[in-house]
Parts: structure tokens; C-alpha cells; sequence
């Protein structure tokens, strides 16, 4: 099987909703489940689109459920690409104070950006920053970080 | 065992409280609220609380599940208690450990290993 073999191709425009984006979760999950990526991989992706779609709904479309969520993702038989993009007016990712400084650990907040990072392969957003774009590798893929531990 | 949550069982063994969280994944608003409206009051009403908080059901959390904790943890400590976690998944603990959390959490192995050098 090639890359081009494309097990999903799909775009969605969603309301700024926990609810919908769960749908989109559970289609992806059991896309990948059901092509055997393999249960650390469906973890890391599970955890990454959650951390993604709450920092959409909740710091980019400040929970205004009128506001939309776009979603992009492709899976081949190699990897996982999604690309999520909210209305707010986006952020600088390099400007995320670090959570794991002694003088952020007990902070309640700020970690989602951090776990996407060490879970996905690729992490990039555009330069507005209301966009994320996250790539995970099928364990063994060139490219895959998954033959590591997250670190 | 009292299950005074949907989302959460409490057992009392002495004047130790042992919280077993009963969901396999802790994503929802709603779970989060719910677990948050039961440990703070119940932490508000016990005074030097000893907690151990079980996970030993749990396989997913994100983190909107460890700011939950780091608040519970907070008035665990704001009212002189102890907080004790346990039985975590090893793909859970990995999560502990990329955001450094475990090294503010006392995390045991399981529920015996976390009653070990607390008052009886």
C-alpha cells in the first residue's frame, strides 16, 4: 500500500462545541483503531486532538458557541494529519510560558500545548496562530517519534 | 463504598479517605465539574483530610484532569491534609512525567503501598 491510498480524507466546519467535536474524535479514533495504529499511537492522538479542540473552543472561540472550528485530517496507511483552525485571533506558541518551570508547576492550566508537543511527530501552526496542524507517524514510518517514549 | 458522584466512590478506612475515580476516561466539562463539586467540599469538611485518590479505572485523562488536581491538591494543603495518588496506568504516568507533575504528587503503586505511614 502507498502513501497516496488514503484510508480518510475529510473536512468538517464545526460549531464551537464540546459535542461536535467529540464526533470528530470518535470517527478519527476508530479510523485509526480500525486500520491498527496501534494503542499507543491512538493514545497519543487521542490526547492531542482533545488538548487541540479545547484550546479551539476554549481559548480561540472563547466558548461562543456560534463561532466555528474548521477541521482537516488525512490518514494513510503511514500517518495521521489533521489540521484545526478556530475564529479567535490566535496566539504565539513559542510565547507559552513552560509549565514543567518550578514557578508554573502549580499553575492549574497552560500543559495542553506542552503534551501535543511531546505526543505528535510534527506540531506547526500557522503565523496567524489559530491554526494547529499535527502529524503523527504509524510506529516504524520514517519519521515516527513513536518508537520513543513521549518525552 | 459510597458513591457519592456518578464519576466517583468513597471509601472510609478509619480516618483515611480513599476517593476511586470510576470513569476509564476523564474528558468532559461536566466530569470535571462534577469530581471537583465532590473533593472540595468534602476536603472543606474534613480538616487534615488524609486523600488517596485511586486510578486505578483509569486509562485517559488530559489535561484539564491534572489542573483538577494541582486545585485539589492546593486545599489539601490549604487545611494541613495529605493527598496521596495511586494505581496509575503507566501511559497515564507518562503524562505525569512530561508535565514534571509527578515530582509534586506523592504517586504509589496501589491503594495499600498509599495507606502505608498514615494516621489508623
Amino acid at each position: 500500500m502507498t502513501e497516496t491510498q488514503n484510508i480518510l480524507h475529510k473536512s468538517w466546519q464545526l460549531k464551537s462545541t464540546e459535542a461536535e467535536v467529540k464526533k470528530v474524535a470518535c470517527e478519527v479514533l476508530k479510523t485509526l483503531e480500525d486500520h491498527e495504529f496501534g494503542e499507543d499511537t491512538v493514545f497519543a492522538v487521542h490526547l492531542s486532538l482533545e488538548e487541540a479542540f479545547i484550546n479551539a473552543i476554549k481559548h480561540g472561540n472563547h466558548d461562543d458557541p456560534q463561532k466555528n472550528i474548521s477541521v482537516e485530517c488525512l490518514i494513510t496507511p503511514g500517518k495521521f494529519d489533521i489540521s484545526i483552525t478556530d475564529e479567535g485571533f490566535g496566539f504565539d506558541p513559542n510565547g507559552v510560558p513552560d509549565p514543567r518551570c518550578s514557578s508554573n508547576l502549580y499553575k492549574s492550566c497552560g500543559r495542553g500545548v506542552l503534551l501535543i508537543r511531546s505526543y505528535m511527530d510534527v506540531v506547526e501552526y500557522n503565523s496567524r496562530g489559530n491554526c494547529i496542524h499535527m502529524v503523527k507517524y504509524r510506529k516504524g514510518e520514517k519519521g515516527a517519534d513513536s518508537e520513543k517514549k513521549p518525552s | 463504598m459510597d458513591k457519592i458522584n456518578p464519576n466517583l466512590s468513597l471509601e472510609f478506612r478509619g480516618p483515611v479517605v480513599i476517593a476511586t475515580l470510576t470513569d476509564e476516561k476523564i474528558l468532559d466539562e461536566d466530569q470535571l465539574q462534577g469530581l471537583e463539586g465532590s473533593f472540595l467540599p468534602l476536603i472543606e469538611q474534613t480538616p487534615q483530610i488524609q486523600l488517596i485518590i485511586d486510578f486505578s479505572n483509569v486509562k485517559f485523562l488530559t489535561s484539564s484532569v491534572l489542573g483538577l488536581l494541582i486545585r485539589i491538591s492546593k486545599k489539601v494543603h490549604e487545611t494541613e491534609g495529605t493527598l496521596r495518588l495511586c494505581s496509575i496506568s503507566p501511559k497515564i504516568l507518562d503524562v505525569f512525567r512530561i508535565t514534571r507533575l509527578d515530582k509534586i504528587f506523592e504517586i504509589l503503586s496501589d491503594v495499600d503501598d498509599a495507606m502505608v505511614g498514615l494516621k489508623k
